[in-house]
């Protein structure tokens, strides 16, 4: 039996769910749709099928994650991967951090980054354009949030575009979703 | 025809940030739908259309947006429901197990999430909470979150440009 992980790491873990997940052989017709069953795509992981109880929502969410995280123009993916690991440390969602701290390690190899943030969590001191994406993300992923205009001054001074500073709205906000779910219905466990 | 997003965070459409935005319209469209899918589901399960736009709106008062608590108090009067209207107040009950625990659970969800453990959601199963329902509320509670921050971030954006 796997344990569970309460310490922030770039080494992704499972998941395991507090509720029971859909079962694939008594799926409704829709919970299969949202998951986009098909005869060769029958493998899913115990996240998706947890979230097949709301296929409502799920079928939404999946290409809205996708535009926001993956999206070719304006802010770089590792700063899209940035915007997400601050809102996961915020939330102390392990899973989320995990994941998308490997990935932006994958893009740039920054351990240094992800070790200061995961050592210190909103204390972290990066250098200046990683501070200030960092800071934007955290403080607007507080309850109730807490930025300023001088959070947002710092992304131009950085030299953000605005395209890139609603990139990173947009994937701060949605690690402020996804966390509500991960965090929220199950546990990351050690590998 | 705007959407929510854009209509709560008041970009001015000729702004940069305003361009920016219509670079994003797909997004946006997107992040309509799944407000439809959280607010006004086909099928809400133990989550009325009434208990969902109380609940929102109780959100949105947490985190500080009275305009976007307006819009879900609207969806709420519209529904007729007085039995869950007290639950748009952050310290608002209805006096029934259920709805109380999954208003507490709202709570947690919003303005603690970081807290949140196993004993929540055994919590929220002893109060009869069904299984589908505690993800439907999770599914609802993000959303919402999400909407309140974009919005929160489009603004004090738009202040400083």
């Amino acid at each position: 039996m796997s344990e569970p992980i309460h310490h922030f790491t770039a080494k992704v873990p499972t998941w395991s769910p507090y509720v029971t997940p859909v079962d694939l052989a008594t799926a409704t017709p829709e919970q299969l749709k949202a998951m986009k069953v098909t005869p060769s795509n029958t493998g899913f992981s115990p996240y998706v099928l947890t979230l097949a109880h709301d296929p409502e929502s799920l079928e939404v969410r999946s290409p809205l994650f996708n535009l926001i995280m993956y999206g070719k123009d304006g802010l770089s993916s590792a700063e899209r991967e940035l915007g997400a690991v601050a809102a996961s440390v915020v939330n102390r969602c392990v899973y989320c951090a995990a994941v998308h701290a490997s990935r932006f390690l994958g893009i740039t190899r920054r351990t240094e980054v992800i070790d200061a943030i995961f050592a210190d969590e909103r204390d972290a001191r990066l250098p200046p354009r990683d501070q200030a994406l960092f800071d934007f993300a955290t403080g607007l992923s507080t309850t109730p949030v807490e930025i300023d205009p001088d959070h947002a001054k710092a992304l131009t001074d950085a030299g953000l575009s605005e395209l890139e500073q609603l990139d990173l709205v947009l994937s701060a906000a949605l690690f402020g979703w996804a966390n509500r779910l991960m965090h929220t219905l199950g546990e990351p466990l050690a590998r | 025809m705007s959407n929510l997003i854009e209509t709560f965070a008041g970009v001015p459409p000729g702004s940069k940030l305003g361009e920016a935005m219509k670079m994003r319209a797909e997004i946006l469209r997107l992040s309509e739908a799944a407000h439809d899918a959280v607010l006004l589901p086909r099928d809400p399960g133990g989550l009325s259309h009434a208990l969902r736009a109380a609940l929102a709106a109780r959100m949105c008062r947490h985190v500080g947006n009275a305009d976007l608590a307006g819009h879900y108090d609207a969806y709420l009067a519209h529904s007729g429901d007085l039995d869950v209207a007290p639950l748009a107040h952050p310290d608002g009950r209805s006096g029934e197990p259920r709805l109380d625990a999954v208003a507490r659970h709202a709570d947690v969800l919003t303005t603690a999430p970081r807290e949140a453990t196993r004993q929540d959601i055994e919590r929220l199963k002893t109060a009869g909470v069904s299984e589908p329902d505690i993800v439907r509320l999770a599914e609802l509670a993000a959303f919402v979150n999400y909407q309140l921050r974009v919005i929160a971030g489009l603004k004090i954006l738009k202040g400083v440009q």
